[in-house]
């Protein structure tokens, strides 16, 4: 397959379509990367919308501008589509891009593979954002899914789980695609362990996928049979337990955190030595940090559960196995921040957000081991502390990493520089925006505001009030970075080859904008 | 090269399969913790647990039935005795009638022979827990289903199950007093 695509470039092939069939029929990694970034892109707006909206209804106690059900239906896609639509597809569209660059490869190894693993993606999104015009609306019951009610609702819960089955099949097509790269077509003395960290990070989470998005498929199965073939899984009227679906969920869904979070280790990783103008401090920690955190990352899932009733010795065990896992995280840290000490530090927009990725992260890392500890949990579980927690990994983390991403390749992509001060506004917006969103939301935790809930008590009023006033910068800035992509794209400064000065890595041998096709002959990695 | 790509595409189906087998093995292995460490048993009967049938020996339970003189009912047991196992469940039905022209409240009150046997009566289901409400002639069967717990006194070999049903209008039961001038 790889062989037909480089016969293409060789002598520009007469009949390569162009138009919309360009893009559904085509086996290109950069095509696709591009794709998939798009349509990230467009998913990060509509569940982007959707918090909009959650964070307007919460400006004020009581009841204001929709039904609760509708409340629940936004909480739920918001955090349905960002993870599955949004932060994923952004992550394997980096990979689609980079890897190959990365290796010296001509391509993904199974191209495709690759264009099935993307054009699954859009029908799912159209079944999950359609649902909200089905009879009942869109689905309600959370994002994690669980029983009794996810197997008592209407029409959309089917078409969700569809969406669910379809989502993981694409992601384990792209993930079989990505080892399959790793493992086979590095450039020849490219080794392991001189492979980039980014490679490495997605390396890994590609097993986490093929491990866990499996078993996810399992159970939203089970749950599709209880609700239509007369299964009993987890149906207690029928013998079945519910709490049984939330050890299976989060067998898969606590691995599923790390697959959001390790390929913004491989980001930030790229980005903090070149604009520290050193190598990566402790490469070969970080590697094996990696590997620590996933492999660790299996025998945690329970402390999602510490209110469901655990025996003791269950809670004493997911509480420690769970504090382990600071461990390997703080290699990371105290790497990255050892990388920085004593660099010739300049501050682009990439390092911008790869430092605010750093401290924020940890930010949500703490909180992490706060809620690690079972006592304290019983207190905070389903309160706006969780919110906070995972919104400060997950926005400050891996959405800024991808932030991050995108400045710093996107000369590579269009060939063009962006707009630099444009990019720093939207950094400054988006950092102040979303610490004015999310930190309130910890003593709103702490003070015991319940989360999926459309109205609260007086007293939450205020940190409520400064919540929703972040939410409206964050997410209005957002349309700047859109900007500066769009400007980047029709044009600017020209990029050089070698884009920023500290810039290690086969990506950037390559001409800016990097060719349709590159590396037809390996290059030699000494 | 071709070759080393389909190897790692052919063991990563077969570990993408296994795994989503893998999220099903859960169900029966869930269940298999569950059971051996005695977790998440709530929706057991504690009783359960207590019938470890001793088949080392056998004791013989002996069936009364009496009704108290003011009730014009007919009580009798299917069966005067059975030898059981301790531990074992056990089912047993009791006849009774209504013998009289109108309809009658009346409340089996159960004792043991000897006394200590009754703390080993394990009753899971009983008429006696009820009042009864016969209407004129209406004659029923009323099962008792209970399990004679293990922990029960070695040298005891035979025990004794008897109810008495007693007439739940006090009126009637003060009648009966008088008349046979127990109250003086």
């Amino acid at each position: 397959m790889s062989d037909a695509a480089t016969d293409h470039a060789d002598h520009g092939h007469p009949v390569h379509p162009t138009g919309i069939m360009r893009w559904l029929t085509t086996t290109n990694h950069k095509d696709i990367g591009t794709m998939y970034l798009w349509f990230a892109l467009i998913m990060l707006f509509s569940a982007g919308t959707m918090a909009l909206l959650i964070r307007a209804e919460l400006f004020h106690p009581g009841l204001q501008l929709m039904r609760p059900d509708f409340f629940n239906q936004l909480t739920t896609m918001h955090g349905l589509i960002m993870i599955f639509g949004a932060i994923m597809p952004a992550f394997t569209g980096f990979a689609n891009w980079q890897i190959p660059l990365m290796l010296g490869a001509p391509d993904m190894a199974f191209p495709r593979m690759n264009n099935w693993s993307f054009w699954l993606l859009p029908v799912a999104g159209v079944m999950l954002l359609g649902s909200f015009w089905l009879p009942g609306g869109a689905v309600a019951g959370g994002w994690t899914m669980y029983p009794p009610l996810f197997i008592q609702g209407g029409v959309s819960y089917d078409l969700t789980i569809l969406a669910i089955h379809i989502m993981g099949l694409s992601s384990i097509m792209g993930s079989i695609n990505i080892i399959t790269t790793i493992l086979n077509m590095r450039a020849p003395g490219l080794t392991l362990m001189k492979m980039p960290l980014f490679c490495w990070t997605w390396l890994i989470t590609a097993y986490l996928l093929i491990a866990t998005m499996p078993v996810l498929a399992g159970a939203v199965t089970m749950l599709l049979t209880d609700r239509n073939f007369g299964t009993h899984f987890f149906n207690a009227a029928g013998g079945g337990d519910p709490v049984m679906f939330q050890h299976i969920f989060w067998f898969f869904g606590h691995p599923e955190v790390y697959i959001l979070i390790l390929p913004a280790f491989g980001i930030v990783s790229q980005i903090i030595p070149t604009f520290a103008r050193k190598p990566l401090f402790g490469y070969a920690s970080m590697v094996y940090a990696t590997a620590s955190i996933a492999i660790l990352s299996f025998i945690v899932w329970a402390h999602h559960m510490f209110a469901v009733g655990l025996p003791v010795a269950a809670q004493l065990f997911f509480m420690f196995s769970t504090m382990l896992i600071a461990v390997p995280t703080g290699v990371k840290v105290f790497n990255w921040v050892a990388t920085m000490w004593k660099g010739s530090l300049t501050f682009e927009t990439p390092m911008l957000f790869a430092i605010a990725f750093v401290c924020l992260f940890t930010i949500g890392g703490f909180s992490g081991l706060v809620l690690a500890m079972a006592p304290v949990d019983i207190q905070l579980q389903d309160t706006y502390y969780v919110v906070a927690h995972f919104h400060y990994v997950l926005v400050s983390g891996a959405l800024f990493a991808i932030f991050a991403g995108i400045y710093f390749w996107l000369p590579k992509w269009t060939g063009h520089m962006y707009n630099e001060t444009l990019g720093k506004i939207h950094f400054w917006f988006s950092v102040v925006g979303m610490n004015i969103v999310f930190f309130p939301m910890h003593f709103l935790g702490l003070a015991g505001m319940p989360r999926r809930i459309p109205d609260y008590a007086l007293q939450f009023t205020q940190f409520n009030q400064i919540a929703s006033v972040g939410a409206y910068i964050f997410g209005f800035s957002q349309l700047i970075f859109v900007a500066v992509v769009l400007k980047a794209i029709r044009g600017g400064a020209k990029a050089p080859d070698r884009v920023w000065e500290g810039a290690e890595g086969l990506e950037w041998t390559v001409p800016s904008p990097a060719p349709y096709h590159t590396f037809e002959t390996a290059p030699v990695v000494k | 090269m071709a070759d080393g790509k389909s190897t790692t595409l052919t063991k990563l189906i077969v570990v993408a399969i296994g795994m989503f087998g893998f999220g099903f093995a859960m169900v029966p292995f869930y269940y298999k913790i569950c059971a051996v460490t005695g977790i998440n048993s709530g929706d057991e009967q504690s009783l359960v647990k207590n019938t470890q049938v001793d088949k080392s020996r056998w004791v013989t339970i002996e069936f009364d039935a009496n009704t108290n003189e003011d009730l014009p009912w007919k009580f009798t047991p299917e069966q005067r005795s059975l030898k059981v196992h301790p531990g074992q469940l056990v089912q047993v039905e009791y006849d009774v009638a209504n013998t009289s022209k109108h309809a009658i409240v009346g409340q089996a009150i159960p004792s043991y022979g000897p006394a200590r046997a009754g703390a080993f009566f394990r009753k899971i289901e009983c008429f006696c827990f009820t009042p009864q409400k016969l209407a004129a002639g209406e004659r029923r069967r009323m099962p008792v289903l209970f399990v004679l717990d293990p922990a029960l006194d070695k040298d005891l070999h035979t025990v004794t199950l008897s109810y008495t049903f007693f007439n739940t209008d006090t009126k009637a039961q003060t009648a009966a007093l008088r008349k046979t001038g127990v109250h003086g």
